[in-house]
């Protein structure tokens, strides 16, 4: 499937934090032609393996869910709800939604809704002025209330009823780019390997719960036990506005993030990489926490060299996410030379085993000293 | 289904082309004449058949009017990096126009309106609303002349809303008010009258009921109905206020709103023919909105008129939603009541 065709099935189909299971589908069935071995992790995150020819272990990930809201109480057939992630709630009015309710029964299966908006004929010039908390924001899906009973509960999930609209120079907006952007690189990264010869082992993986807290990433990136590992996530390009300082322009490629959550090794070769294909890029400087999933696996068993790709995008936890696909298509081919560049050498300077060499040398000199001294 | 054909066509004040083309072409069979005037309504003239009335009410004319247009946006400027600003064309709530798709132009240019991300707001930014002014319209254009090229100073934008079904009898789309006032009046063209009816579907009632002042001057109307999509605000609020009309109730009908004093006499007309067929309706219990009824009724000496709607939610946004029986229920009522004018109007 091309980049934006999947991005498409990805973006259209529903899957909160924690309820990710119409994804993983669709990202198994993309993997597996260019896997040796798919498996689940317990938690619902999926690992693709493509053998390498030597040793090593490299980990690309995104994460598939994406952020929404949840029932919280049925009032007079109308649907309250709260928020899983983090929304503006100023762009909630008036959108289209999905409420997933209970499956069984005739329509009983995604709802289509609406956040209402009050008509301005009925409101006065004060409250036109004011943010509407979600608390009293609702949504209509035209049911009588006996009937919203037998469908929803508390707790069901909301999602945005959003298909991915087409814009010029090969921009598409939608909802739920992030991640699933970053799941589309990692299929891109697939397909380009498949005419790759590599060495290491390459894990592709697509990771459940990052909205709520990196959870997925955390958990699958202890299981594989990667020599090294690379998120893929979003991160805010030139809009209006914002500031254009540290950002990277749609269409221009990708950001390779530098930072603490950043090992040097790892984005040294991602750069070196990108001026080796001819891949723009830009450096981005991230001072702290990264807020993707680089900053969990980090920090797995006794740490991670972790590299982080960023995806340009408009608009980010709206429901128009805007995007260049060009951008996703460079991410996958960057990635693929990547994991293909990765060596026997290199896996030496990852896991520090030339430093430790050099250090135990030393370490007997100066053993040998302290004794003389004795 | 003729309402979500309407529904889905474009059409902002001033630019009705493509929903009085789908109009011509649903009345075109039923009506003996049609023409287009100079602001664009469609004046469709079905002449009397049957029965006369007698000889005092030959020269009754009844007319019925549903506006063809929506509101919408127009653009006004196009940003040194290709981005599009607007203006409301029509009443419309700035806070519904965050993160919409909208289309622009007679190209149908596909454009988002997109809003700064959550993770670079300032908490003061989050609580305040943002006026349309300084919102912007994203077409994917690179620079402020590759944005010329496509879009024009001018230019319509509508939302790119799909009319659909939700939950059991209701629908949602853009526009709905007044598509489903043209596609109730559709119908009712396809009854027959003892006595000449004028079916206008207006242009310009968002800005002013412009269209609908002209038509009824060059129709000199006996009486007048205005067939509308109409406030409904029927959806829990802390504040006990009235809900104006309710989805499922049957056809509102308006003794008044902010334009319109409706004719009594019509109005009981509209009130017994409902009682005599059991149509279920319900009273518009606000003075909110003016409509096309408020205009005719002041063309030349005065035109006796009332205006009758089917509840709409969510008016004048992105994404409306009504009842398809509602909608069934006003052409039933309208049907049934019209003919009982050969006898004259009833007395108060």
């Amino acid at each position: 499937m091309s980049a934006k065709d999947f991005l498409q099935k990805l973006s259209e189909a529903h899957g909160v934090s924690g309820y990710e299971h119409a994804i993983r589908e669709m990202v198994i069935a993309e993997f597996k032609p260019y896997a040796d071995e798919i498996t689940v992790t317990p938690m619902g995150s999926v690992i693709a393996l493509k053998r390498g020819a030597g040793k090593g272990k490299v980990l690309i990930e995104g994460h598939m869910d994406e952020i929404g809201l949840m029932v919280t109480d049925i009032e007079k057939g109308f649907i309250r709800f709260t928020q899983v992630g983090g929304f503006d709630v100023r762009v909630l009015l008036s959108q289209e939604v999905i409420v997933h309710g209970k499956p069984e029964g005739p329509g009983g299966k995604e709802l289509r809704g609406i956040i209402g908006a009050r008509p301005p004929h009925v409101l006065t010039a004060e409250e036109r002025e004011k943010v509407i908390p979600m608390s009293d924001l609702w949504i209509d899906v035209g049911l009588p209330e006996a009937r919203v009973r037998e469908l929803v509960q508390v707790g069901d999930l909301i999602t945005y009823a959003r298909q991915m609209v087409e814009l010029k120079n090969n921009l598409v907006a939608g909802k739920a780019f992030d991640d699933r952007a970053a799941v589309v690189c990692v299929a891109e990264a697939l397909k380009g390997l498949a005419t790759m010869k590599h060495a290491w082992d390459v894990y592709a993986v697509a990771n459940v719960q990052e909205e709520v807290g990196l959870k997925g990433a955390l958990t699958s990136t202890f299981q594989i036990n990667p020599d090294v590992a690379i998120a893929i996530d979003v991160s805010h390009a030139d809009q209006p506005n914002t500031s254009e300082i540290n950002t990277v322009p749609l269409g221009g490629g990708m950001g390779i993030a530098m930072g603490p959550n950043i090992h040097p090794m790892v984005h040294d070769k991602l750069v070196q990489v990108a001026k080796d294909n001819e891949i723009s890029y830009k450096i981005i400087a991230e001072s702290g926490a990264t807020g993707t999933d680089a900053w969990a696996m980090q920090v797995v068993r006794e740490g991670i060299p972790t590299g982080l790709i960023e995806i340009p995008l408009r608009y980010m936890h709206t429901s128009v996410e805007t995007l260049s696909v060009t951008d996703l298509e460079r991410i996958g081919r960057l990635l693929a030379l990547f994991c293909a560049s990765l060596d026997d050498k290199f896996l030496k300077q990852w896991r520090g085993e030339a430093v430790a060499e050099e250090t135990t040398r030393k370490a007997r000199k100066g053993t040998r000293k302290v004794a003389k001294r004795k | 289904m003729l309402l979500e054909k309407l529904s889905n066509a474009r059409g902002v004040s001033g630019n009705e082309a493509e929903v009085r083309e789908i109009l011509i072409d649903a009345v075109k069979d039923h009506v003996d004449e049609y023409r287009v005037d100079t602001l664009g309504n469609l004046i469709a003239r079905k002449k009397a058949k049957g029965a006369r009335p007698e000889r005092s009410r030959r020269t009754l004319r009844v007319m019925l009017a549903a506006h063809m247009d929506e509101i919408g946006l127009m653009i006004v400027h196009h940003d040194s990096n290709g981005y599009l600003r607007f203006e409301k064309v029509g009443g419309m709530d700035d806070r519904v126009l965050l993160s919409k798709t909208v289309l622009i132009g007679k190209d149908k240019i596909p454009g988002v309106i997109g809003v700064k991300p959550i993770h670079l707001l300032k908490q003061k930014e989050r609580e305040q609303v943002m006026d349309a002014d300084t919102m912007t319209i994203d077409i994917g254009a690179k620079t402020k002349e590759e944005a010329q090229g496509l879009v024009k100073i001018g230019d319509y934008a509508t939302f790119a809303t799909e009319f659909g079904a939700v939950g059991a009898d209701c629908v949602k789309g853009k526009a709905l008010d007044d598509r489903a006032g043209c596609a109730a009046l559709v119908e009712i063209l396809k009854h027959d009258y003892p006595f000449d009816v004028y079916g206008v579907f207006t242009a310009q009632e968002e800005v002013g009921s412009r269209g609908a002042r002209v038509a009824a001057y060059a129709i000199e109307p006996t009486c007048a109905f205005g067939l509308e999509g109409t406030v409904c605000d029927d959806s829990p609020k802390k504040k006990d206020v009235s809900p104006v009309t309710r989805v499922g109730g049957g056809p509102a009908i308006t003794f008044a709103d902010n334009s319109l004093l409706s004719d009594r006499r019509l109005v009981n007309l509209l009130v017994e023919t409902a009682k005599e067929n059991k149509i279920p309706y319900q009273f518009k219990q606000a003075v909110a909105g003016g409509t096309d009824a408020g205009r005719i009724m002041l063309v030349k000496e005065g035109v006796p008129s009332v205006s009758v709607a089917v509840p709409t939610r969510y008016i004048h946004s992105p994404v409306g939603l009504l009842s398809t029986h509602d909608l069934d229920n006003l052409i039933a009522l309208m049907t049934k009541a019209l003919p009982k004018l050969a006898k004259g109007l009833p007395e108060v």
